[in-house]
C-alpha cells in the first residue's frame, strides 16, 4: 500500500522537475570581451543558445572555446572578462547552469553514487538517493554505483560525470569536450546517451570533433581567429542523434573541416602567436 | 572429439609450455620469500659486519662492544631498559599526535586565508631556523624535567613537516574540482570539508610519515638535556660509566621502536586513505 503510494509520486516528481526545465529559455551573450594572459581572446562577441537545443562550438585548440564556456559558467573572473548574459525569461543565468568538463572530475574518495549526489552535499541539502539511483541506472552504471572512480573505465567515468550533471537538473548544461578522451565507439555511445538524457535542456557543447557536433548539435558554429569570432551557424536537418553516414552530414563535415583547415592556412599569424605563447 | 582437440591443444605447445610456467612460478615464490626474508637478511648482515669489525680491530668492550655483549645487556637489564623505554615511547607518541594536530590546525587557516598565510609563513620559517638543540634547555627550564618538555620537543620537530605537507596539499586542489563545486553553488566551508580537506589527506599522510620517522629524535634530545627518565637519560648515564653495551642496547630498542611505529602508522594511513595514489607499493 505504502509502496504503491510512494513509487508513483517519485516518478511524478522526476517528470515534474524535468518538465519545469522544459519551460526553458534562450541565453544571449552580448559584448563579450575576455583577456587571457594579456591576449585578447574575444572582442564584442555575441552568442545565442536556443531554448532546449544543443549548440555545438567547434574551433582550433587555443582559440578560447573553453574560456567562452567558462565565462558563461561564471568561472572567469570579472577582472579578465566583461559582457552581458541575459536569459529570455528575464532571470539571471547564475545558479541555473550545470558544468561538465573534459576530465570527469569525479572525487576519488567518493563512490559513483556519492559523486552523483555531490551537488546536493555541497549545498548542504539532503541528497535524493532514489533519483540518483534512477539516473545512475539511466547511464547504465547501476552495478558500479558503489565503486570508486579508480575501479571504472574511462567511458564509465564520463557516464558517471553525465549522471552527476543530470542530477543537478539545471536548465542549461555547459559541456567542455566531455567525450574527447574516449575511444570512438565509447564516444558514439555516450553521444547517443547524452542526446537522449539531455533532451529538452539548453546545451552548449564545446568540441574539436566536427562529426560529434553534427551528430548531436541542433546548431553548429565555428569559433576562429584572434580575437575570435563566430561563424554563421550550420543547422543540419534530421533527428538527433544524427546518422553520421548520411551524405548530407558528411558534406557538412567536409565544409566544417575546410573551414577549420582554411583557418590554419590563412591565419598562420594567429597560430604562430598561439604557438609562441 | 573434444578430448582429442583438448589433448592436441595442450600437446602442440609442449615444447615451450612445461618450461614457461615452471620458470614463471619459481621466481614469484622466490620473490615472496625474499620479501619476507629481506629484513632478517639485512639484520644478520649488519650483525655479522659488526662482529667482523670488532674481531678485526680488536676494539675493547668499553669502546665497541661485540653483538653478544649487547645481547647480554639487553637480556640481563631488560627491566631497566623497558622501564625507561616506556617513557621515551610515551613522549614520542604523544608528541607525534600533538605536533601533527598543531600542524594540521596551522595549515588550514594558512591555506584558506591569504593574510594569515603571509603572517604565519615567516614565523614558521623562523621556527625552523632555530636549532632544536638550542631550544631544548629552554624547554626544560620552562616545562620542567618531566615528560612535558620532551613532548613539546617532539611536537616541535614534527610540526613543520606536517604543516608544510598539509598546506601544500590544501593549496593544490585540482582546479577542476573547485570549478565544479562553484557551479554547484557551494560555500567556502563545504568546499573545504568536502573537497579540499579530503583531497589534501594524502599529502598530510606523507608529511605524517616523515614526522613519524623523525619523532623519536625530539624526545631523545629532550632527555639528553635534562631528565631523570627515558632512553636518552639512560644512554647518557651509561655512557658516563663506560657501559657502552648499555648504550647500544638503548639504541637498538630505539631503532626497533622507530621502525615498528613507522610501519604501524604507514599501515593505518593506507587503510584510512584507500584511494590515495600508491603506485610504488603495487610494483613492490
Amino acid at each position: 500500500m505504502t509502496d504503491t503510494d510512494t513509487k508513483p509520486p517519485l516518478t511524478g516528481h522526476l517528470q515534474a522537475s524535468s518538465g519545469q526545465n522544459r519551460t526553458s529559455f534562450d541565453v544571449h551573450l552580448r559584448h563579450a570581451c575576455v583577456e587571457f594572459n594579456s591576449t585578447r581572446l574575444f572582442h564584442n562577441l555575441s552568442l545565442d543558445l536556443g531554448a532546449g537545443s544543443f549548440t555545438c562550438l567547434l574551433g582550433p585548440s587555443g582559440v578560447g572555446k573553453s574560456t567562452l564556456l567558462r565565462f558563461l559558467a561564471g568561472l572567469v573572473g570579472h577582472d579578465a572578462a566583461s559582457g552581458t548574459v541575459t536569459c529570455s525569461d528575464g532571470k539571471a543565468l547564475n545558479d541555473r547552469v550545470a558544468y561538465m568538463a573534459q576530465q570527469d572530475l569525479l572525487l576519488p574518495w567518493r563512490s559513483v553514487r556519492e559523486n552523483v549526489v555531490l551537488g546536493a552535499v555541497l549545498r548542504g541539502e539532503k541528497p535524493d538517493l532514489a533519483r540518483a539511483d534512477h539516473l545512475i541506472a539511466e547511464v547504465g552504471l547501476q552495478k558500479a554505483r558503489h565503486m570508486r572512480p579508480a575501479e571504472l573505465s574511462g567511458g564509465m567515468k564520463q557516464r558517471a560525470a553525465l549522471a552527476r550533471t543530470l542530477m543537478e537538473d539545471r536548465p542549461v548544461v555547459l559541456m567542455d569536450e566531455p567525450f574527447s578522451a574516449l575511444d570512438p565507439l565509447n564516444r558514439m555511445r555516450i553521444q547517443d546517451l547524452a542526446a537522449r538524457v539531455l533532451h529538452g535542456k539548453t546545451v552548449l557543447l564545446v568540441t574539436h570533433d566536427p562529426l560529434e557536433a553534427l551528430r548531436v548539435g541542433h546548431k553548429v558554429m565555428v569559433l576562429q581567429g584572434s580575437p575570435a569570432t563566430l561563424s554563421d551557424a550550420v543547422i543540419p536537418d534530421g533527428h538527433i542523434p544524427r546518422d553520421i553516414t548520411d551524405p548530407v552530414i558528411l558534406r557538412h563535415q567536409a565544409e566544417l573541416l575546410q573551414q577549420l583547415g582554411a583557418l590554419s592556412s590563412q591565419g598562420d599569424r594567429s597560430d604562430l602567436e598561439e604557438a609562441s605563447q | 572429439m573434444s578430448m582429442t582437440r583438448s589433448v592436441k591443444s595442450v600437446k602442440s605447445p609442449t615444447s615451450t609450455t612445461p618450461v614457461t610456467p615452471a620458470r614463471a612460478a619459481t621466481p614469484l615464490a622466490d620473490r615472496k620469500l625474499l620479501k619476507l626474508a629481506r629484513p632478517f637478511i639485512i639484520i644478520i648482515a649488519l650483525i655479522v659486519t659488526w662482529q667482523i669489525v670488532v674481531s678485526v680491530t680488536g676494539a675493547p668492550k668499553y669502546m665497541l662492544p661485540a653483538p653478544y655483549d649487547v645481547w647480554l645487556a639487553l637480556v640481563q637489564r631488560h627491566a631497566v631498559l623497558l622501564d625507561h623505554a616506556g617513557y621515551t615511547i610515551a613522549e614520542t607518541v604523544i608528541g607525534l599526535f600533538a605536533g601533527a594536530a598543531l600542524g594540521a590546525l596551522a595549515a588550514m587557516p594558512m591555506a584558506l586565508f591569504s593574510p594569515i598565510r603571509f603572517w604565519l609563513m615567516p614565523i614558521l620559517l623562523v621556527s625552523q631556523a632555530i636549532p632544536f638543540f638550542a631550544i631544548a634547555p629552554l624547554l626544560v627550564l620552562w616545562l620542567g624535567f618531566g615528560m612535558a618538555s620532551k613532548i613539546a620537543m617532539a611536537a616541535l620537530i614534527i610540526f613543520f613537516p606536517v604543516t608544510v605537507a598539509f598546506f601544500d596539499g590544501l593549496s593544490r586542489t585540482e582546479p577542476g574540482w573547485l570549478d565544479l563545486a562553484r557551479t554547484m553553488g557551494t560555500n567556502r566551508w563545504r568546499m573545504l570539508t568536502h573537497i579540499r580537506l579530503p583531497a589534501a589527506l594524502p599529502a598530510f599522510a606523507s608529511g605524517f610519515r616523515v614526522a613519524t620517522a623523525v619523532s623519536p629524535i625530539g624526545a631523545i634530545i629532550g632527555e639528553w638535556v635534562g631528565s631523570s627518565k627515558g632512553l636518552g637519560y639512560l644512554m647518557l648515564h651509561a655512557n658516563a660509566r663506560v657501559q657502552i653495551d648499555m648504550v647500544f642496547a638503548c639504541l637498538l630498542i630505539l631503532c626497533a621502536f622507530s621502525i615498528t611505529q613507522y610501519f604501524i602508522v604507514d599501515r593505518l594511513l593506507r587503510q584510512l586513505l584507500p584511494w590515495q595514489p600508491d603506485s610504488l607499493a603495487k610494483h613492490d
